[in-house]
This record gives structure tokens, sequence and C-alpha cells, in this order.
């Protein structure tokens, strides 16, 4: 009895494991492979050094940089939201909540193309300046342009654990707060956000974390003029420079990615935050 | 005190509260007692400012103070739920409204030392609200509230997820704590023991109305409807005629009373408690009956009499042995007569 039941979860986990050793472990064991090999398949520390490079260091500092302004954009924008969201009547609720939801099921690549014709030179935007006889606006390929595209296509991933925490709050425990003195912006300020850190931080970390890697948005609305260190590993590959150096630059990303995320767990001692509203 | 004037509230429709009016002297015990659903908790939140009544308003030492919001009025409240602060320590949140009132950091310590003393928690400022059982958390959200010195505490059912022991033992920190503190105390229940031991006054509400208010005694010895009666302790209510003023008939039989005003012969009902039906030899009793069962009850015996078709309930310190014949004779002022309700959150619960 206790060994069947013991066996059955192990089972039912079978195939996510192979689909991890599949998909995740060998991808990872052959980036460090590449990572820390030449050519000639001796070891080397030369791949990882390649970050020490000005172009790449560069890259990787924009990166962090506009991945920061992105998240805390989207921490901003998303926070009211949620907040709102959370304040209404179950029913409505969802059905707003379905509409910041519902971009998320269009293709990623295909968002960031319809931007990519509003923004350009010759696009959606300009056209109607142009016709309002106003000055026309360089919008696309700069950092504006990029950072827009990681606030609109991870602002859901924002939304969603902030909301679901901040639905959770008990209303009454928001009452008794009302009831000692506090007026509501203390309430919000001494109750409200501090029980919503569980969101914050998985907010964060599902903004963050894809805006700091990715090169889909900076080659469609960066146009080549804004290169993040995604950029570069994503050339390092596809157009045939280096493997080796393209996994020696993943390795030193992904070593920033966790450093980040060992940092945000810092602020949640608990670890509430890594999975979506995990509250308590 | 307090008046509360005409107060009404429906939720989507549903009348929650009807019409509802009460005072409230100054350092007064009371307490709304009524079954679950009776719009208790909604009447609290009403005063204290989480709900907005549709009609009627507060008035607060003379002053209205309907539309203060919770955070500007002079009372605090006891939530029936665990309202702790789970991202605080037991001190800090003893200390929120406080801190909230900017008060010195002095003054804060002695007076979450004094409040943890009182509730009887000494120590416990350093520990988290999910360390604590359930007693504790209910006597933290007590010590958070009276530290801001409110001239009224509102305690909604604080006592009714403990168990039984603890729960009478909080009984009597509530009343010393009410003594000490020299406060009113709007206290809500559902547990008619717990009303009786506590209050000063009680306020029997059902239906969203108020039923009868009085002492405890006035409301266990003279209840004004079945409902009342039939809410408060154990009872043998009957239907019966009002043959003129001092005279009853019930169960086909005359019954002397005390009670006048109700007319010549008409439908009343009539509550007489197990304790005051004297079980008598045959011969003197107003009517005869047969005992059908008996119960130790410690104190006294319970027995159940069967008389013209009615199971009494009888309490004595003598035993009738079962299947014995026994006569029934009752003290004329322990007669209680009742108008028949003339609505339905008069009449006595279905299921009880
Ligand atoms: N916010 C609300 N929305 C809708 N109905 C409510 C709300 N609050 C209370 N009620 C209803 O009002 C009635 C009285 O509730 P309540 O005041 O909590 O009763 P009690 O505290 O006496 O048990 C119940 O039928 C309850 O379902
Ligand atoms: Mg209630």
């Amino acid at each position: 009895m206790n060994r069947i039941r013991r066996q059955r979860p192990a089972l039912l986990a079978g195939p996510y494991l192979l689909w991890s050793v599949a998909f995740t472990l060998i991808p990872l064991v052959l980036i460090f492979w590449f990572g820390m090999t030449d050519a000639d398949n001796h070891f080397t520390w030369s791949n990882l050094a390649a970050i020490g490079n000005s172009d790449n260091l560069k890259a990787l500092a924009l990166a962090l940089l506009l991945a920061a302004i992105a998240t805390v954009l989207c921490l901003l924008l998303a926070y009211p939201i949620a907040l709102i969201l959370a304040g209404l009547k179950s029913g409505k609720s969802a059905l707003i909540a379905m509409l910041f939801i519902l971009p998320m099921w269009m293709n990623f690549l295909l968002r960031t193309i319809a931007w990519q014709n509003l923004l350009e030179h010759n696009g959606v935007i300009n056209t109607i300046l142009k016709a309002l006889h106003l000055p026309e606006l360089i919008l696309i390929n700069t950092p504006g342009a990029v950072i827009l595209g990681m606030v609109y296509n991870f602002l859901p991933f924002m939304i969603l654990p902030l909301y679901t925490v901040i639905s959770k709050i008990d209303r009454e425990v928001v009452m008794a707060a009302r009831d000692l003195g506090a007026n509501s912006w203390q309430t919000f300020a001494r109750i409200t956000l501090p029980l919503s850190k569980p969101g914050i931080i998985s907010g964060i970390t599902m903004v963050f974390v894809p805006a700091l890697t990715t090169f889909v948005i900076t080659d469609l609305l960066g146009g080549g003029k804004i290169q993040l260190i995604g950029n570069t590993i994503e050339q390092e590959f596809i157009q045939g420079s280096s493997w080796h150096v393209g996994s020696g630059l993943s390795i030193v990303l992904m070593v920033f990615v966790i450093a980040s995320m060992a940092l945000i767990a810092k602020y949640d001692p608990q670890g509430t935050g890594t999975v979506i509203g995990g509250q308590r | 005190m307090i008046k509360i004037e005409n107060i009404s509230k429906s939720f989507d429709g549903v009348s929650v509260l009807e019409n509802l009016n009460l005072y409230i002297r100054e350092n007064e015990f009371l307490t709304l007692l009524g079954p679950s659903g009776c719009g208790k908790t909604t009447l609290l939140r009403i005063l204290g400012g989480f709900e907005e009544p549709d009609t009627g308003r507060i008035l607060f030492e003379g002053k209205d103070i309907s539309l203060l919001a919770p955070n500007k009025r002079p009372l605090n409240t006891v939530f029936q739920k665990d309202t702790l602060f789970y991202h605080m320590s037991v001190a800090d949140n003893i200390a929120f409204g406080l801190k909230i009132k900017g008060q010195t950091k002095s003054y804060i310590q002695d007076k979450v030392h004094y409040a943890l003393h009182l509730v009887g928690l000494d120590g416990f400022g350093e520990r988290f609200p999910d360390s604590l059982s359930g007693g504790q958390a209910q006597r933290i959200q007590i010590a958070r509230a009276i530290v801001n010195e409110p001239k009224v505490l509102l305690l909604d059912e604080p006592l009714s997820a403990l168990d039984l022991k603890l729960r009478q033992d909080m009984q009597y920190e509530l009343i010393r704590l009410k003594e000490e503190l020299g406060i009113t105390f709007i206290y809500v229940t559902h547990d008619q023991e717990e009303a009786l031991t506590m209050s000063d006054t009680i306020v029997v509400m059902n239906g969203g109305r108020i039923q009868q208010i009085g002492t405890p005694e006035d409301i266990y010895n003279e209840p004004q409807n079945a409902f009342v009666a039939d809410f408060i302790g154990d009872g043998n209510i009957f239907d019966a005629i009002m043959i003129r003023d001092r005279l009853v008939q019930l169960l086909g039989a005359e019954f002397e009373c005390v009670d006048t005003g109700f007319g010549e012969m008409n439908p009343v009902d009539v509550i007489i408690r197990p304790e005051d039906v004297e079980l008598v030899s045959p011969e003197e009793g107003t009517i005869t009956g047969v005992v059908t069962s008996v119960i130790f009850k410690g104190v006294h015996y319970e027995m159940d009499v069967l008389a013209h078709n009615y199971h009494w309930m009888a309490h004595s310190t003598k035993m009738a042995p079962e299947g014995s014949p026994v006569g029934i004779r009752i003290d004329p002022f322990n007669i209680q007569v009742m108008h028949k309700p003339i609505r339905e959150d008069q009449e006595t619960l279905v299921n009880e």
C-alpha cells in the first residue's frame, strides 16, 4: 500500500523528467562543454573571458540597464492595474483580467512586428503625424523602442502574480488597519504593499530575466543599432562565428541571472516569490 | 453614549437589518445575541464604518458619525476572523495604531508591554503571529485594539473559535479587562450562555430585527415572544388561550397565572422553564402524566414527562422513576404569557 503510493508520483513525474533531461539538462551540458573548450577540444577560460571585450561588456551593461528600466516600468504600470483588478467583484475582474492576458495568447513575434509597423520611419505613427503636418519622430531603433517592446511583451507576467497575491489579501485585514486609525494611504504602505511582496518578487523575476536575455525584441525594434548581450550570443551562434564563445557568454549571462535571482531572494527570506502566487 | 437610529441595510435586495433602533450607555457591557446570519456582524460593521447603512444614522455622544471614515471613529473592533498582520511581530501588531498616531517610542513600548500583560501574554512581543494558537491570536487582537484606548470596543464573536475550557476562562478575563479599562463593550455572540454570563444588557436579534432588549434576568424570565423564549435556555412552549386576565388554558387544562392585558379568549404563546415544572403526586397536579425518561445531569435530573400528549421537560433535584405517574403543577408566577408572533422572525427556530 505504502509502496504503491510512493511509486505512483515517481511514475507520474516520468514524462517531465524525460523532457527536462532532453531539453534542459543535455543542452546545459553541451553549453558547458562548448563554453569551456576551444576548437581543438582543449580546456580554456578564454570563452568566458570574452565578456571582458569592451563591446561585449557594453552589451551586457546595456542589457542590464534596459532590463532594469523595463522591469521598473512594468512594476509601476502593473501594480495599479492589479490593485484595481483585485478590488473588482469576482465576475468582472475575471473578464478584465482576460483583457490583459489575451495578448499573451497572440504570438510573441507577431505582437512585436506589429509594434515595428507602428514605430517605423514611414510606419503608422509617423504617417499620422505627417498627415497632421506635425514633425516626424525617430521612434524605431532607439533604446526607448526596445524598452517599449519589453514592457509591452512582459507586462502580463508582472500583472498576473501581483493580481494573484493582492486578491488573496484578506479584506478584513485591510479593514483592521483602517479600524486602528490608518488612512487609505497608510493602509496601502503598511499592509497591502508588504503583503504583496511575494507577488512583486515573482513579477520582477518573470520580467527581468527574459528582458535581460532577449534578442528578438532588439532585432525587431532596435534594428541592429541596439546591441544587447542576447544579440551578441545569438550572433555568435547563428552567424556562425563561434559556438564556443557563444556558450562562454551564455554561461556568464546565466551567472548574472542566478546572481540577480539570489539578490531578489535575499529580500524574500521565506522564498514565497519563487512560485507565482505562492503566498504563505 | 451611542445611539443607533433607524438603521436598515440590504444586500442585493435582501434585507439584512430592518429599521434598528438601539441606545448604548457609557460603560455598558452590551451583547448582540442572535442566531448566525441574523445581521450581528453587519450591524457591527456599520458601527465600525466598514459598511454603509441604507437608511438611518449613528450618533456618538450626540454627534452624527455615520459618514466618518473607519479611521476617524472613536471605536476599535476585534474581528471575528484572525486579522493579525502576519508580516509583523506581535509587538508591531499591537503598536500599529499607536505608530499611526505618531506616539513616542517609549510610550509605545510601555503600552505594548502593558497590553501584553493585560491579556496574559507577557513576553510574546518578539513572536510572529503564525507561531500563536487560536486563543493567543485572539488575545493579541484584543490587545491591539485596546492600546488605542477606544471609548467603545466592538467584539465580534471573539471566543467562537476557542474550545470550551479556554472560552470560559476568556469570558472571565474579558469581564475583568472591561472592569480594568472602564470602557463600553459591544459584544456579539450567538451563544446564549455566554451572553447571559457576561452582559449588562442583552439585545436579542433575529431576522435583522431586535426581538428584545433587557438584562439577562429579564430576557430569561420574561421573554417577549416565542423566538426569544426558545433561543434563550430550554423551555416548554405552548400554544395557549388566554381565557381572561390571570387565567390561561393550555393542553386543555386551565392554569392560573399573573399576566394581564392579553384580552379574553385570545390565542397566546406560553413558556414554562424546565426548573419551574413541579412534579407532584397525581392527585395534587393540575394535569397528570407519566415519566418517560430520566437523565442525571450532575446538579439535577432532567425528566421527560408525557402529559396531555406533550413532552414536558422538567428539571428537579428529586428524581421520579421512569414509568411512574406524576402530577404537574406550575406556580402562577412561573407561567410566562407572550403575544403570538406577528412576523416570521418572532417564531421559534424550526430546527432547534
Ligand atoms: N457583503 C455582503 N454581501 C452580501 N451579503 C452579505 C454581506 N455581508 C453579509 N451578508 C448577508 O447578510 C446576512 C447577515 O450576515 P451577518 O451580519 O454576517 O450575520 P451574523 O454576523 O449575525 O451571522 C447573511 O445572510 C449574509 O449572507
Ligand atoms: Mg457574524
